[in-house]
């Protein structure tokens, strides 16, 4: 998987380190949330005091793709919106995450026409997928929840999906 | 009433009119439609100054001809009436009037129809797709599109 944790030589100290910079980066998740449709509202109730995302650390939405580090799809893609996706993620800095946010983004939903795009994965590699139309604040927590297991077991010197999939 | 009206002032190009489920209809030539909603605007006693809606029907497969209708809706807010005012368009020669110089609100409507019907207003501004985008090829809501058959501007096509 990663030549660090597996050569002979890798010691104590950068498993540490993996382990330190994966846990600062989990708890602070500074979301682009690339809202398009009804799954906005429930995005919105998951991000308010009820069902509060800021006590995983990711209640800062940043509205830029600059300054940010996960990218959620949040409701419909329409093919016409398709390549400016694809130019936000472009846009962001490794590291970064996607997380497809309810079932149009994950396989086009309901949708099987000649507008929308059948899951954004054909688009850009997504690493979380959280269904359900819309998902419950709930299911979106347990989602996040996911997606900072992963964030922490990624080694800190590894890049990105994307970034892997372009080279 | 408002359909005698109609009928006295434009005659022969009136081809029908008629009241279903009590929704009063005129149908009318293509040709005059300006003339028609200029006088449906303007007449006192009518005094129709809300377009409301301006959409297209595709007959493809019902054996009728002209194969498409070009529907507007107005209503009337001092008068409180409403009248649907149909224009048969066949498919070779697909171009109407545009009636954006007496409602505003007919530029996207147009251009809606233009985009899912292909029909074309003549006078129109800035004829150009809406909903798709430029490269898409065809217009979707004839019924010889296919419904499912993308044209991704990205991505695979599956």
């Amino acid at each position: 998987m990663n030549a660090q944790t597996e050569s002979p030589t890798a010691g104590f100290f950068t498993s540490q380190l993996n382990d330190m910079i994966g846990w600062a980066r989990k708890y602070s998740i500074f979301q682009y949330p690339f809202v398009t449709a009804c799954c906005g509202m429930e995005y919105m109730a998951t991000a308010c005091s009820h069902y509060d995302i800021d006590r995983f650390g990711a209640g800062l939405p940043r509205f830029s793709p600059r300054q940010s580090d996960v990218l959620m799809v949040v409701g419909t893609i329409s093919h016409k919106l398709a390549p400016v996706l694809k130019q936000i993620y472009d846009q962001m800095c490794d590291p970064k995450w996607v997380v497809a946010f309810g079932v149009c983004t994950c396989t086009g939903g309901f949708y099987d026409n000649y507008a929308t795009v059948m899951g954004i994965d054909t688009i850009i590699p997504v690493d979380v997928y959280i269904p359900g139309c819309p998902p419950r604040p709930e299911n979106v927590l347990d989602g996040l929840m996911k997606l900072q297991e992963k964030i922490q077991r990624q080694p800190s010197n590894e890049a990105s999906k994307g970034a892997l999939a372009q080279s | 009433m408002i359909l005698e009206k109609v009928k006295e002032n434009f005659l022969d190009d009136v081809y029908e009119t008629y009241e279903f489920r009590g929704d009063l209809v005129a149908v009318v030539n293509k040709e005059i439609i300006r003339g028609v909603m200029k006088f449906l605007k303007t007449d006192p006693g009518l005094d129709f100054n809300i377009l409301v809606d301006l959409s297209a029907v595709d007959y493809l497969g019902q054996d009728r001809h002209p194969r498409f209708d070009v529907v507007y809706h107005l209503y009337s807010l001092a008068k409180n009436h409403r009248l649907r005012v149909k224009t048969p368009v066949d498919e070779k020669d697909l171009e109407v009037d545009s009636i954006t110089s007496i409602w505003p609100i007919a530029n996207w409507f147009e251009r809606e129809v233009w985009d899912m019907f292909g029909i074309k207003f003549k006078g129109h501004p800035n004829l150009k797709r809406i909903l798709m985008y430029e490269p898409f090829k065809g217009h979707p809501l004839r019924k010889d599109y296919l419904y499912n058959k993308r044209q991704p501007l990205v991505g695979p096509k599956n």
